[in-house]
This record gives C-alpha cells, structure tokens and sequence, in this order.
C-alpha cells in the first residue's frame, strides 16, 4: 500500500528529517510535540502538529494511547517512531499494526529479541556470530561472581533491557562486583522495570564499529558499509565517520558477512544497525542491534547517496530494495559531530535559553538540527541540538573542511561540547585514524 | 542552616537521606535526572538532615532548594 500520510513519533532534529523526505515523497507529515518542545522547528514544518502533554517523556512521547488516539484522529496511514523514545518499543509496534496502521520499522518479534541482550546475544550465537566472551542471565551475584571469576576481571555487569549507554557497570575485581551488583539491579528495575542482568568481559582498549543493514519483505538484505563509533563519552557516541579508517580490507569484509548473516537469519526487514567491539588484535564481536534508524545514519547517506528514510518508507509500504549488494558503492569519506547541550570539561548537562544559533552554509556540510535561535533546550530530553555531517573524497580533506565548519558555529546562551569536537581534530590519534573508546578521556582538560 | 540546592534543572530520580539522619560533607544526598543523565547532589557540609522539601519524580530548577541540613 502507499502511505499518503504518517505521524511521526519523535521530536526535534530526527522529526525534522523524516519531515524532510515526506515533503519529497509528497506525504503529508503529522507531528507531536509536548509542552517543552512547541516553539521548535519540526512542529512548524509538519503539516499538522498536535500538543500530546507536557514536558516528561512518560507523559508526552512516551504515552502511547496518546499517540495512538492522535494517530486516528489524524487519519493517518503509518507511524515513523524514528530512534529513542517509542522506536525499540515491541509493545508499541504492535499496538500500531494492531490499529491497521503501518509501522515503519522491523516486525515486533524481531525487535523485541533484540532489545533482550541476553536473547540478542543468543540468536547471534546461533546465526554463527561472534559475541562478546560472557553469560546468559545471572540470576544472583554469587552466579555473577563465578563468571567473572571464569572469564577474568574486569567484566561489564550489563542489564539485559538497557542500551544506548544506560544500565552498564564495570568492575575491576571482586569487591567491586559484588558492591555493585544490588545498586545496579536497583537502578535498572527503575529505569527499565527490568533487573535482569548479564556478565560480559570488558574488552580495552576498543573500536566501536557498525554495519548499516536495510531487508524488504521479499527476502532481500543487503549492509551499506560500516561506521566508526568509537568516539564516546558515558558510552555514548559524539563523532561517527565512514568508512572505518583503521580496520584492515579483510576485517572489513568479515564484519559485513557476520552482519548479513545475522540479518538474514532473522528474516530481517526495515533498516537496523549491528554493533560490534573490535578488539586491538582486530577480533570482533556482536554488542547489540539497533532496530531502527541511528542517529549517525547521515554518514552512511554522506558516502552511499542514498535517503535512508525513503527506503524505509519504500519498504514499510512493500516495495522490493532497488538494489542489489554489488550495485552499492561507497564513495568519499564523511564525518558526523554531535553537537551536545554540555559543560565541556565535565560532559554535565548545560540547559537553556539558545541566544544565538547558527550554522554556515558550506558545500559538503549538511545540517541537521533540532533547534533555532530563541528555542529553550530543556532538561526532559536528550542533549543533542544538531549533529554536523562533513563530507569529501578524502578522510584529511573532511577534517579540515570540518575545522572550518565548526569554527564558524555560532552558539551563545548555553554551554556546548563544540570546543570538545575542534580538540578532537587536532588529535594526533584522530588524525591518524587510529584511536579507540578512550580518545576523550585522554584529552587535555585545562 | 545550610541548605542543598539543585545544580540544575532536572527531576528527583532518588532521596538517599532521610530526615534526621546524620550526613557528611561530600556525600551524595539526592539524585537528579536531567537530559537523560544522573547527577547526584553532595552535602557541602556534615551534619543532621533538617528537612527535605521534594519528592523522587518532582521537577525542580537550578537553585531550588533539596534539603536543609543543621551543621554539627
């Protein structure tokens, strides 16, 4: 079936992109916005926008009857969660094919496995896929504690419902496990009504890196190449370049084959991201998929010309992929800055009244923001208010045409991670193409 | 008296002091949540928590008053 009409259940900056591709498509956009958010430009761009609550997720974007009720009196034909929120939400997906509506995303079951780290980690073993040296479920700290005590400190005490950087504890020894392991049970019954737990070994130092998988519903799955992840803090990642500019051609290669196979043997559809730890010696294991389009997701359309968002849509409606894997070519080089509302020395979160913001317009640079000048970033959602998308033939040519990019940002009112970034590019690791998770903590702090 | 103010503007994720109950200086006293990261809050100084005017899930702003804490 055709979507004429989709309600987009998300906010800011990954709002205003879906918008985007359905202006190109000729669909008619539906946004929903909470209290906090209606002075900010993806309401305006819809072409209808609806008040859902006020400012905390649980009683706005995370309301699902709310967004449901919105989705029939709208009329629309399909519900792009786009990433966070709702997006990895079984439950939910269901909710919306149940009501007749298309969701635009993989099929319930396959998210729901996913979202279960220790499932996850399963169907991968599997499909043939190397994880991450660890446990299933530990159902009491002494279980925990014989694990690591059978894999060697230190280990991540991972909660199976977490993600995204949340609900990960490392402990270097003994002593450290077992103090930490109620306040962890704790703190993730409260954050995800989920206290399972997993041990897996702590991996350093590391690369992240990920495979872009797209299925359709015929069968068909193809990657679009990987991206480098590994500049992170608190476990969450602030520049993504691709292609990779570290791992070898064969472990290139490697990494696409486990990916597909992974893909193929869940009958994957939509498009989803499998992550990897990649170790020093270059062995890499599965850490978990994303089913749902990443933040980092321009990179990959930076490199392949390809809209992703369209082809989600094309595929949510049934369409075959117009492409098959040796059709795909990946030129150039592209990297993506996360520009983050944050103290720069200590990464806290710095909210506020935006005085001032303002990009330039450059050839090669794409911009993807959720805010304007005179908008309010406030503390109920996620730091990010835009992410800068570089691109060119080659990996030196984007850092210096990203320097310049970046210098010429304008951004007063609040605090931002932007003299973070431009360090980060001087970095004589980042320069070379040869750093790991840890590059951010070995910047200089004055 | 000395009081406990919130650093920024957030909600109350956790109170892991009760009143009455003795506190010293550095201690985590409250947890807040804001744009989806945990700030835990200190005493600045030791002493005996006198009241405690917010609740875990109430929206506070930068400045708002936690707790208040006689010095001992």
């Amino acid at each position: 079936m055709k979507i004429k009409k989709v309600l987009i259940a998300n906010r800011g900056e990954i709002a205003s992109r879906v918008i985007r591709t359905c202006q190109k498509l000729g669909i008619q956009a539906v946004a929903v916005y909470s209290e906090a958010d209606q002075a900010l430009p993806y309401v305006r761009q819809a072409d209808e926008a609806y008040l859902i609550g006020p400012g905390p997720v649980v009683k706005s974007y995370l309301n699902q009857e709310k967004i449901l009720e919105v989705a029939q009196e709208a009329d629309v034909d399909a519900i792009h969660p786009g990433y966070g929120l709702l997006s990895e939400n079984a439950y939910f997906a269901k909710k919306v094919i149940d009501a007749g509506l298309v969701w635009i995303g993989p099929r319930p079951e396959v998210i729901a496995q996913m979202g279960e780290k220790v499932t996850a980690r399963q169907v991968m073993q599997k499909a043939g896929v190397p994880v991450v040296p660890g446990s299933d479920a530990v159902k009491s700290v002494e279980e925990a504690a014989a694990i690591a005590q059978e894999i060697g400190f230190p280990v991540l005490l991972k909660a199976s419902s977490g993600g995204g950087g949340m609900g990960m504890y490392l402990c270097h020894g003994m002593d450290e496990l077992r103090s930490q392991f109620p306040l962890a049970q704790q703190r993730a019954k409260a954050l995800f009504g989920d206290d399972t737990f997993f041990v897996e070994k702590w991996i350093s130092p590391a690369r992240h890196i990920e495979v872009q998988v797209i299925g359709d519903q015929h069968g068909n799955v193809i990657h679009l190449f990987e991206r480098e992840c590994s500049v992170q803090r608190r476990n969450q990642k602030v520049i993504e370049e691709s292609l990779s500019p570290s791992i070898s051609q064969e472990t290139r290669q490697r990494l696409y084959e486990a990916a597909l196979l992974a893909a193929r043997s869940m009958h994957y559809t939509n498009a989803g991201t499998i992550e990897f730890v990649v170790d020093s010696e270059e062995n890499f294991y599965f850490l978990e998929m994303n089913t749902r389009l990443q933040v980092e997701h321009p990179v990959t359309e930076a490199i392949t010309g390809v809209d992703l968002v369209e082809l989600q849509f094309a595929i949510a409606e049934g369409k075959e992929l117009p492409w098959k894997q040796e059709e795909m070519k990946a030129r150039g080089h592209a990297i993506e800055f996360r520009l983050y509302a944050e103290n720069p020395k200590n990464f806290y979160p710095s909210p506020g009244l935006l005085q001032e913001l303002s990009f330039p317009v450059l050839e090669g640079v794409r911009i993807d923001a959720g805010y304007e000048t005179g908008n309010t970033v406030t503390p109920f959602y996620d730091p990010m208010i835009a992410k800068v998308i570089v691109s060119g033939s080659w990996r030196e040519e984007v850092i210096e045409k990203a320097k310049d990019a970046l210098s010429k940002i304008s951004v007063s009112g609040i605090q931002t991670n932007l003299p973070v970034l431009l360090q980060v590019l001087d970095h004589p690791s980042f320069v070379a193409g040869k750093y790991d998770t840890n590059i951010l903590n070995s910047l200089p702090r004055e | 008296m000395a009081q406990v103010t919130a650093s920024m503007a957030g909600s109350v994720w956790k109170i892991l002091v009760k009143e009455g109950e003795q506190v010293v200086q550095g201690q985590d006293v409250v947890i807040l949540e804001s744009m989806k990261m945990e700030i835990p809050i200190q005493a600045e100084v030791s002493g005996t928590v006198e009241k405690i005017f917010v609740e875990e899930g109430s929206f506070v702003n930068e400045g708002d008053p936690l707790l208040s804490l006689s010095e001992s």
